[in-house]
């Protein structure tokens, strides 16, 4: 048995704790026989200590310094026996120089949560007060890995299937309306997977659910009297921890039940679950910031430094970790194969992806080891590997992120183009149509998959608010709206803000339906932000991270008040999802490879065959030939596309279909409900096969068949 | 003091345990032996009567777990009336799926 191994056994005893010299691997916490092994990595530290806790106890009940002899090069490790699992909480003293401009800045003062920390507590339920005065805030404990996981794995869809909805964890059910049992949490998101599914998405990206603090920088405005907090979690605490406050079971400290059980719960309704990570800073900010457990442990190596010592700050939040240095990047494989491991998780999405391939002080690399790590990870080797592909330092790599052949990337400029495209600027048609194409200008050598398409997500305008204001309205951040971006490229459609102006409205409807269209219809992978599909709105806020309120929670009486919007966003990705002709790993070829007598892509304009790429034009269309679908391996139907951005409304001439088949509508974005749209396979046949009249900023949609 | 009490019984192979009080780290020992009694023989239905049970934390929600690797796939459990903390916490972490929840003894 293994537990009589003599390795297993106490070698010393420190106050009635007996322990021996541990395992360097793996670093953590171990459920080892008898005991647990505690393993930490430190190059500076003269001394390293380890402190225990009983759960909730303001004082340690044992600080056990770690013999000389339990140090195996720069790693401190050791087993104790006899510890209760349940109630142990840990931590550690680390005692060095205190020499910023060497890059050090140990206190031993200071108990320091261990970076590989599987549960947190200290914040277990959401925004209630802490002790301002805890010795030791941020609590490590053990982790249980009994999930009873049955026959779950990763769902591995491939990636140009996918129909991306990026939802915040809390907004999404903690609306009062949203009636839901436990509002705000795991599992009051599973109550709503029939909704996700109804609605058509496959993925669910969610933002951060390591554990963060949303305490950070919290200040009331004073104008309003509301707290403003740090509500999306940009800024982790631990990366291996999942938000305790976002569990219902979080004061009872079961949060990792609750999240492996709502992952099994989605992964059985098909939807896969993407994480998004944010290893460009941490919670500890600047010189300035508290020590919560890197800068305590080894600053030097976990942070990129001036020659002086201070924190380069390419994430705009104060840090940037050192994500290069070896033993940086292999917390940062170890994390994530975690999380793939243990939660079964689908993909990451990475916040300011393009610090991840910057050297430690800062200089990009053109062969960043950590991104290669990732792309030819044995375990991570099905994750989505997501980037976004810019930070807040000026590295902007949409199209250029070095990406071993796996990364994707949110295409920031796809959004761009569509915006303005949309909103009638001129100009626009040239990049329309490789917008539509899965951008591959910016992604030949990768195909369509690498592009993920979006309009909208947690940074900037709603769709909603896309069509309704001009410019952001961030005031009630307390900021003198100063923050948020001002590239918008937003139009109001005549009106600045909520309005009863009835054409204002319908017009509004209109274009957030012609994004929803183009959208769905455009090579490459869709993602949508949570709630557009229903119109909601943040009151024209474009940066709304700090607000606990109805400016981001999701309002659930739009399911019936937008209803419109809501069908037509359902029906549309019901579309995308019955037409493999619009999910392609491959880029188009522009020509036809299967002798149907259709190149597989056609680009047409108001006359057939004749697209206008002039400057002055605001009309495209297109024609994906069915028979080209997944490389002429599978039939599908014919689509044509066609997008008249121009104000009034202008005739399309089709390009005629082959004998036998006829052209009908699916949707058509300048005819009201319930015309506007018919559920996939429904159409109706168009009476006139050779052309169509399409409403001024209006998108048509017909399938050949 | 253990706020916590347990009993069981075994016939033919069925296994019925009472729980009653406080589930939590300090009493979770003694739920484990009266669940590590049964593996030698394992129960074809184990049936655990929780009306009594006031409060349930990870540690029991740990044996639960235990009880269900430990007896195997073929063992029928389930859970009599427990408590509204008690069956939040169950559908919260899944466990509710592995077990049946029921208001009276099936058997």
């Amino acid at each position: 048995m293994i537990d009589h191994r003599i390795d297993y056994y106490p070698t010393h005893e420190y106050q009635t704790f007996r322990f021996r010299r541990g395992r360097p691997l793996p670093f953590g916490a171990t459920m080892v026989p008898n005991g647990v092994n505690f393993a930490i990595f430190s190059s500076a530290a003269s001394s390293c200590t380890l402190v225990l806790f009983e759960k909730g106890a303001t004082e340690p009940q044992v600080e056990i310094l770690f013999p000389e002899e339990f140090r195996i090069g720069n790693v401190f490790c050791m087993i104790v026996f006899d510890l209760d699992y349940e109630k142990l909480e840990y931590g550690y003293r680390l005692d060095g120089p205190f020499d910023p401009s060497q890059g050090h800045r140990f206190d031993k003062s200071k108990i320091v949560c261990d970076p590989y920390a599987k549960v947190i507590d200290g914040r277990d339920t959401w925004l209630q007060p802490p002790n301002w005065d805890n010795v030791y805030a941020y609590r490590a404990r053990l982790a249980f890995e009994d999930f009873d996981w049955e026959d779950d794995r990763p769902l591995e869809i491939p990636i140009e299937d996918l129909i991306i909805y990026e939802l915040h964890t809390r907004s999404f059910t903690n609306h009062p309306s949203s009636n839901v049992k436990n509002p705000g949490t795991y599992g009051s998101l599973r109550q709503k997977i029939p909704y996700l599914k109804d609605l058509g998405i496959n993925c669910v990206e969610l933002m951060p659910i390591f554990e963060f603090d949303e305490w950070e920088n919290s200040r009331k405005y004073e104008i309003t009297g509301e707290l403003l907090i740090n509500y999306w979690g940009y800024s982790t605490v631990g990366f291996f921890a999942p938000k305790a406050g976002y569990a219902a079971t979080g004061k009872y400290g079961m949060q990792v039940d609750e999240v492996k059980t709502m992952i099994k719960d989605l992964h059985k309704n098909g939807i896969e679950v993407i994480l998004d990570v944010v290893f460009n800073h941490t919670a500890e900010g600047d010189h300035r910031g508290q020590t919560i457990s890197f800068r305590g442990i080894d600053n030097r190596t976990y942070y990129m430094l001036t020659p002086d010592g201070y924190y380069l700050n390419f994430s705009g939040c104060g840090n940037t970790l050192n994500c290069n240095h070896p033993v940086v990047r292999n917390m940062v494989l170890d994390c994530l194969r975690y999380w793939a491991a243990e939660y079964h998780i689908d993909g990451f999405r990475f916040d300011l992806a393009s610090i991840l391939g910057r050297d430690q002080s800062g200089r990009p690399l053109t062969n960043p080891p950590l991104l290669e790590a990732l792309a030819y990870d044995p375990i991570l080797a099905k994750c989505k590997l997501i980037a976004e592909a810019w930070d807040a330092g000026g590295l902007y790599q949409v199209g250029s992120f070095p990406a071993y052949g796996r990364w994707a990337e949110w295409n920031g400029r796809y959004r761009d183009t569509i915006r303005k495209f949309i909103k009638g600027d001129l100009g626009m048609v040239g990049e329309v149509s490789q917008c539509i194409q899965g951008s591959p200008q910016l992604y030949y050598q990768r195909g369509p998959t690498a592009s993920i398409n979006f309009i909208t997500c947690h940074d900037g305008f709603s769709l909603n608010d896309l069509v309704s204001y001009n410019g952001k309205h961030n005031e009630l951040n307390g900021e003198q709206n100063s923050d948020g971006a001002n590239d918008n490229n937003s139009w109001n459609c005549g009106y600045e803000g909520e309005t009863e102006d009835l054409q204002v409205n319908i017009l509004r409807h209109r274009q957030i339906k012609n994004f929803f269209s183009i959208l769905m219809v455009s090579k490459g992978v869709p993602m949508v932000f949570m709630g557009d599909e229903m119109g909601r709105t943040q009151g024209g806020n474009n940066n709304a991270y700090c607000h606990d309120s109805d400016i981001n929670w999701l309002d659930w009486t739009l399911v019936t008040r937008k209803w419109e919007l809501l069908r037509f966003a359902k029906l549309m990705i019901h579309f995308r999802r019955a037409h493999p002709v619009l999910r392609s790993r491959y880029h188009l070829r522009n020509q036809d490879y299967v002798g149907s007598g259709y190149a597989d892509i056609s680009y047409h304009g108001t006359q057939a065959w004749t697209p206008d790429w002039s400057g002055g034009s605001r009309v495209f269309a297109f024609m994906l030939c069915g028979k080209h679908a997944k490389q002429g391996a599978v039939r599908d139907d014919d689509i044509y596309v066609a997008m008249n951005m121009y104000w009034e409304a202008l005739p399309f001439s089709l390009p005629p279909l082959p004998p036998g088949r006829r052209w009908h509508v699916f949707a058509n974005t300048g005819a009201s409900a319930p015309q506007d749209i018919y559920p996939p396979g429904q159409e109706v046949p168009i009476e006139d096969q050779t052309r169509i009249l399409a409403g001024g900023r209006s998108v048509i949609i017909l399938v050949g068949r | 003091m253990v706020n916590f009490a347990v009993s069981s019984e075994m016939r033919g192979d069925v296994a019925k345990i009472r729980l009653s009080g406080d589930l939590d780290s300090s009493s979770a020992t003694l739920f484990k032996d009266a669940v590590a009694k049964l593996a030698p023989v394992p129960p074809k239905t184990l049936v655990l009567f929780m009306r009594d049970l006031n409060f349930m934390a990870s540690a029991g929600l740990r044996i639960l777990i235990f009880a269900k690797q430990k007896l195997g796939d073929q063992v029928n459990i389930y859970i009599v009336q427990p408590q509204e903390q008690i069956l939040d916490t169950l559908q919260k972490t899944g466990f509710d799926q592995s077990v049946y929840i029921v208001d009276d003894d099936p058997l």
